[in-house]
């Protein structure tokens, strides 16, 4: 396998202009990064949020008239899974005090500090626990921990520039002054983020970054993060549960239009079943796998919004969730690789992005957006990306990583990227010492559900923690924040959570009401589909094969 | 596939359900029955090509979740051969199948309490003790990590050895799977890693310092400034800060002093 003869051929190009590179990336000369004028400009004409088509209002519920995905739309304009006339709500299979739904990083930080609060704990989650974005997080975690050189008050600044200044300032600050302690409390708990032999944690820069605040796993950080969290809530068993396979597909009320619970579905055996709780803590993550404007996504399997869905049909209005972020670099090649993340500190650690010609086209530390619509202009209108073998039409620019062995030594491609690395080496790549090919990914939920900086929402019991959530990160995400997204507010909001079941002496008769009245403003509003939603899980199985699944109703033992 | 219209090109296209024609088929064996598949495709992908709509078995389809462990074999011999589903391509003939779970024994423990050595190891995984060399989990590993050297690595009480080892460990349970010794390999190597990161390692100072500073109520005025700002002031706020230079070493420190 490896890199094909065609390609061979192009990397010299790449290797001609190399050494220049370094030299001048050795002299602190940078590639000029655009203005705030030149960068609206790139986005307007070559970002997939600004395609024509793209967005579209919704003609329901509480954001009715606010544009978003067609995907997404799609979603919320679309019926329950479940018939609220069969469910029996007097059929209780669980019974406790917080409902996590989600299994991720932010559901399981939520988990703990609820826990910790006193509160029995269930977390209900799609796949395993642990199975979730989080996981595939690599670069790193956000935080301004190091007093000398850096501060939450510059760690405002850019948050607030990379979300094109939109943010919601409440959650930034909530989430910048928080971000040390997160780092102080995964220390805590035994997390390895890499160290110098005094203790001094490394950090490094990411895109749109005036500080080097980015704290690091090698490119594991999120895989590091979510282990330990797990295994922590592994410790907790007494007061944790966790059902696996059992993705929730609706919320309940009771009497007093409080948040009761959820409705679970067991993926193995098909029934749904009650759990009711006191609190509930959404904490379901993106939407990658709806392949907006069909684009291939470096999310997990589970990721297709559900508790969008869930939350929109309860009462939540959503915000920022027009804005979808492409990640700049996603492998194009080789195939079994597409798609595959590669993270943004390859670029933290000095390498350029170069065309064809192996000419460097945008200064490689612009926020993610800008990074993607310069891409996607080199590779159309400019017309210097490169062809990617056995697929005409597609097309890529190269990820220089070689750079990173001659910036800072030979072998710390290997030390720092240990899982990339190994992966590529599968693919007889050596990206220590060759270019990746690479092409913006359809990456990560800019926005979702509105939520207050404790977690809270417009409903009681009901509250909402990492990327279901939307404001902190305006209209673009900054590398690094996710990780922190999710560790700050998932603990804000199981704190939250935790004390309010303390105060909540009952739950009274459940309900799904909601779920009615939101199928009569479907009617209402003249939307007749047979779509339903959530939708749990995507299909990629071969459509020739579901063409020959004849069973024309499902009524007997077998489909 | 030709280029639509200028701003949007192939390489975006989901890689999904292309597959209706192609001609590059070849054999495999699902549990032992047959199936036709694209000879480019990973293990993960040529089921959902024969038709599967997977539930249990795939996670993060990117090699890191560890929720795809396979085992296979090729006709003719009697090795076993372990892969990620997602990671592996299929080959001509070869017999497999997922292993999605695995029980093995995981214990429960309080990490601040626990000592970092081997004996407060084997309070917990007493099975360790009976590992006998094989050898067999470092063979089986997919992640090419050298599992029996952590483990004889945590017997010595060199726990961070171990925590080193086993830092790209994706917990996909193909080791306790092939060990004779019943050992839970992956739990003891997050066992090691969570003790040397928690009680081996020294703390960072300027964490901690950072935290203390966030409680003192030192940036509430300074962000409370950012937050009531103008656009403007904002935007010049923001284009005017000063960069960390990308060489600049660890102890830079910045013209700038008020807002630290």
């Amino acid at each position: 396998m490896g890199y094909t003869a065609e390609l061979l051929e192009l990397i010299k190009r790449v290797e001609k202009t190399r050494p220049e590179r370094v030299a001048r990336k050795k002299a602190g000369q940078e590639f000029t990064a655009l203005t705030l004028e030149q960068r609206a400009d790139r986005l307007k004409k070559y970002h997939p949020d600004y395609r024509e088509g793209g967005l579209r209002e919704l003609k329901i519920g509480p954001s009715k008239g606010y544009a978003l995905a067609r995907e997404i739309a799609d979603l919320f304009e679309a019926r329950s899974r479940v018939d609220p006339d069969k469910i029996d709500l007097n059929e209780v299979h669980y019974e406790t005090d917080v409902l996590v739904i989600g299994g991720g990083g932010a559901g399981t930080a939520a988990a703990l500090m609820a826990q910790e609060q006193g509160a029995r704990v269930i977390i209900a989650t799609k796949l395993r626990h642990g199975d979730a974005n989080t996981m595939m997080a690599e670069g790193g975690i956000q935080a301004a921990t190091k007093g000398w050189k850096d501060s939450p008050y510059y760690h405002y600044l850019d948050v607030m520039g990379g979300g094109h200044f939109e943010n919601d300032p409440e959650l930034v600050r909530t989430m910048v002054l928080e971000a040390p302690k997160v780092i102080a409390w995964l220390e805590r708990l035994g997390c390895m983020l890499n160290k110098w032999p005094d203790g001094k944690l490394f950090t490094l820069h990411g895109a749109g970054t005036c500080r080097k605040r980015m704290h690091y796993a090698g490119d594991l950080t999120g895989a590091e993060i979510m282990r330990t969290l797990r295994d922590e809530a592994r410790n907790r068993i007494k007061d944790i549960g966790v059902l696996e396979f059992s993705p929730a597909v609706e919320l309940l009320l009771d009497d007093k239009g409080r948040c009761s619970g959820a409705v679970l579905y067991n993926l193995e055996t098909e029934e749904y079943f009650l759990v009711k709780a006191k609190a509930v803590v959404m904490a379901t993550g993106g939407c990658g796998r709806l392949h907006i404007q069909n684009f291939m996504t470096t999310n997990h399997y589970g990721a297709t919004g559900d508790g969008l869905v869930m939350g929109y049909r309860l009462g939540v209005g959503v915000r920022f969730l027009h804005a979808t972020q492409y990640h700049p670099t996603g492998a194009v090649f080789p195939e079994q690789a597409e798609g595959l993340l590669i993270t943004e500190k390859v670029r933290g650690a000095g390498a350029n992005l170069v065309n064809i010609d192996g000419e460097q086209f945008v200064f490689e530390r612009e926020p993610r957006d800008i990074e993607s619509a310069s891409i996607i202009r080199e590779c159309t209108t400019v017309g210097k990306g490169i062809p990617v073998p056995g697929q005409p039409g597609k097309f890529g620019v190269w990820l220089d990583s070689p750079m990173i062995d001659l910036l800072e030594g030979e072998g710390t491609v290997e030390r720092e990227f240990p899982a990339k690395f190994i992966l590529f080496k599968r693919y007889e790549i050596d990206i220590s010492k060759m270019p990746m090919l690479v092409y913006p990914t359809l990456h990560y939920q800019n926005g979702g559900l509105a939520y207050k900086p404790d977690g809270s929402t417009a409903v009681p019991g009901f509250f909402v923690a990492g990327e279901v959530g939307g404001g902190v990160h305006g209209a673009n995400r900054l590398m690094g924040n996710s990780l922190l997204d999710i560790t700050v507010f998932g603990r804000l909001a199981g704190e939250t959570a935790g004390r309010y079941v303390k105060d909540r002496a009952d739950v009274g008769a459940l309900s799904v009401e909601h779920v009615r009245k939101y199928h009569k403003e479907l009617e209402e509003a003249g939307i007749e589909t047979d779509r339903v939603s959530p939708m749990i899980l995507p299909d990629y199985a071969n459509p020739l094969v579901r063409k020959r699944q004849w069973t024309t109703t499902y009524v007997g033992t077998i489909r | 596939m030709a280029t639509a219209e200028p701003l949007q090109s192939a390489a975006e296209q989901a890689p999904a359900l292309d597959l209706t024609e192609r001609t590059d088929l070849v054999p495999i064996f699902i549990m032992g029955k047959k199936y036709d598949v694209p000879s480019t495709l990973t293990i993960q992908k040529a089921l959902e090509y024969a038709g599967y709509q997977l539930i249990r078995g795939c996670g993060c389809r990117g090699g890191i979740c560890g929720a795809c462990a396979t085992v296979y074999r090729m006709p003719g011999s009697p090795k076993i051969h372990v892969g990620l589903a997602c990671q592996t391509l299929v080959q001509p003939n070869m017999y497999l199948t997922m292993v999605p779970f695995f029980p093995a024994n995981r214990a429960v423990y309080n990490i601040e309490e626990m000592k970092p050595d081997t004996h407060a190891l084997l309070k917990v995984y007493p099975e360790l003790t009976k590992c006998m060399g094989c050898n067999t989990c470092t063979k089986s590993c997919p992640m090419e990590l050298d599992v029996m050297e952590y483990i004889s690595a945590a017997l010595r009480g060199d726990l961070e050895r171990t925590a080193e080892l086993s830092m790209s460990c994706v917990m996909c349970g193909i080791c306790a799977s092939r060990c004779p010794a019943e050992l839970g390999q992956y739990h003891i190597a997050i066992l090691c890693r969570r003790l040397t990161a928690r009680h081996l390692r020294p703390k960072a100072a300027h964490v901690a310092e950072m935290v203390e500073r966030v409680e003192s109520g030192r940036y509430e005025e300074p962000l409370r400034q950012l937050m009531t700002a103008d656009l403007d002031t904002l935007r010049k706020l923001y284009v005017e800060r000063e960069m960390e230079p990308h060489t600049a070493d660890e102890m830079w420190q910045p013209q700038e002093t008020r807002f630290l």
